[in-house]
């Protein structure tokens, strides 16, 4: 059996990136959403809670539509930033961020909505701008929540299938994934393989999930004493 | 001096809906106290003072300067009016400690000195590695106190700090706010529903209702007529004197009997209950 560890580390590699990306647009978009009184808020969380009950074909075929080279936005995109978005890793990535984006919006939110209102109040009246306050004051008391946004993401992000299928088809070294890997070789009847490559996802989803369970149940603090 | 002249909808009060209108000048160097019911509007008042709220119309004018003119189109951030401000949860950061609390409240530049005397000054020094929630309710009060006062702030707002504390660490917590208001020269304003409290330390009170102020002056002035103990009792006998063209009421109150001055023409009978006001008793004997 000849275990090919391309669609793995391409894998891991989507999933990095897809959350660092995500970490850096969620915390400002949860932060908007967590105290904003616009009338819009509905609309915008709709917006970001639809990847949990779209079928992610959907999403991907949109993807694909927009995306597609006839696309005048597409074809602007390819000529002036060499950008294309349509059977490439660059693809894979924005599919994956819409695609996770609730994963990693929903803790964060929840974590400024449950952070009384009075510690932001209280760092304003001693005089820190917004922005301090918020890497000061807000962030350092979410880290739980960030901690479960980052890992939910990448594990999310890990075990996508559908969205990469649609737009990034199935170019190995690009955008050939494990999940599609695992469905290939199961076509090809090479059951060896698709269960190597299920259990080693398997094992890592598990590993990490079991992280964030732990380190939000004290129990790591525990382990440390 | 500050001049508020402030006007806002609140939600709150009986009726749901309260209108908030204040117009009042507090001196400078002043303690003055807000009294009155929940939802009368006292904390919507601090927080309007403190820029945390904007009211619909009006001004606020302090030490000459406008800090909110809706007609000016003025209104002053949080950030940039300089007024210390204790909530009433007390909003410590729970992430840094004792000492990181209040040195995050430092201006850029200012000299860090101010946090050591304050550690000294509210008897912090040995709980400033500590992070909040390892704090009693006191404790944490007094670490709220010292950050509002790192900035030396002219106007120190406290938002029913004390209103969470036992009785013996209220009289405490008492004395540390009057230390620091002298200390500091502050104008300091206080919400409590608390009579006593406001009676040692306010120079002023302002008894709010349905968000306007309906009494200002002195405690003893604001307070003055409030029957503050009330009993209740049993109309026991009652006789009349007919050499001294009086009715007295015996009542019975806890097994003791007080005697009452009653007009001619009462409608008491024996066997009614009544509530009697410090005022009008006067105990002649006891049976």
């Amino acid at each position: 059996m000849n275990l090919d560890w391309e669609p793995l580390l391409l894998t891991f590699q989507l999933a990095s990136i897809t959350t660092l990306l995500l970490l850096v647009i969620s915390i400002p978009l949860a932060y908007w959403l967590a105290y904003t009184s616009l009338k819009i808020k509905p609309i915008i969380e709709t917006l970001v809670s639809m990847p949990l009950v779209l079928p992610p074909t959907v999403l991907g075929f949109y993807l694909l539509l927009a995306f597609s080279p006839s696309n005048t936005f597409a074809a602007w995109l390819e000529e002036h930033l060499n950008l294309r978005l349509v059977f490439s890793f660059e693809g894979l990535v924005l599919g994956s961020i819409l695609y996770s984006l609730p994963f990693m919006v929903h803790p964060i939110q929840s974590g400024f909505a449950n952070l009384s209102n009075s510690l932001r109040e209280a760092a304003y009246v001693l005089g820190k701008s917004k922005m301090t306050t918020l890497l000061k004051v807000l962030l350092p008391n979410i880290k739980t929540s960030l901690l479960t946004g980052i890992v939910l993401s990448f594990a999310h992000t890990i075990g996508e299938f559908g969205v990469v299928l649609m737009i990034g088809g199935n170019i190995p070294g690009k955008t050939k994934v494990a999940s599609i890997t695992i469905y290939d070789e199961v076509e090809s009847l090479n059951y060896g393989l698709a269960n190597t490559y299920s259990l080693i996802l398997f094992t890592v989803t598990f590993a990490i999930l079991l992280v964030v369970y732990l380190s939000n149940g004290g129990y790591l603090k525990l382990l440390g004493k | 001096m500050i001049k508020l002249n402030v006007q806002k909808q609140l939600n709150g009060g009986v009726s749901g809906k309260i209108n908030l209108q204040i117009r009042t000048e507090i001196k400078r160097g002043q303690f003055v106290a807000l009294y009155g019911k929940s939802g009368a509007g006292k904390t919507s008042l601090l927080r309007i003072l403190a820029g945390l709220m904007q009211p619909k119309k009006g001004s606020i004018e302090v030490n000459e300067k406008t800090w909110f003119d809706n007609e000016k189109g003025i209104n002053l951030s949080p950030q940039q009016r300089n007024i210390g401000f204790v909530f009433q949860d007390y909003a410590l950061f729970p992430h840094l400690t004792v000492k990181g609390n209040l040195r995050f409240a430092l201006k850029k530049n200012q000299d860090a000195k101010i946090v050591e005397e304050l550690l000294d000054l509210m008897e912090l020094r040995t709980l400033q590695n500590q992070k909040p929630a390892q704090l009693s309710g006191g404790q944490q009060q007094r670490v709220a106190l010292a950050r509002a006062l790192v900035q030396r702030p002219s106007i120190l707002l406290l938002d029913e700090p004390l209103s969470a504390l036992d009785l013996a660490m209220r009289k405490k917590l008492q004395d540390y706010l009057l230390r620091v208001h002298q200390q500091f020269d502050l104008t300091t304003i206080l919400v409590s529903h608390d009579v006593q409290e406001i009676s040692k330390m306010a120079d002023v009170v302002l008894e709010m209702e349905e968000g306007k102020i309906i009494k200002q002056g002195s405690p003893e002035e604001v307070f003055a007529g409030l029957g503050r103990l009330t009993l209740h009792g049993r109309i026991i006998a009652i006789e009349h004197d007919a050499e001294l063209i009086e009715t007295q009421l015996f009542v019975d109150v806890l097994g003791k009997t007080i005697l009452l001055k009653a007009t001619k023409n009462h409608k008491w009978k024996v066997g009614d209950r009544i509530a009697m006001n410090t005022q009008m008793i006067d105990i002649v004997k006891e049976i």
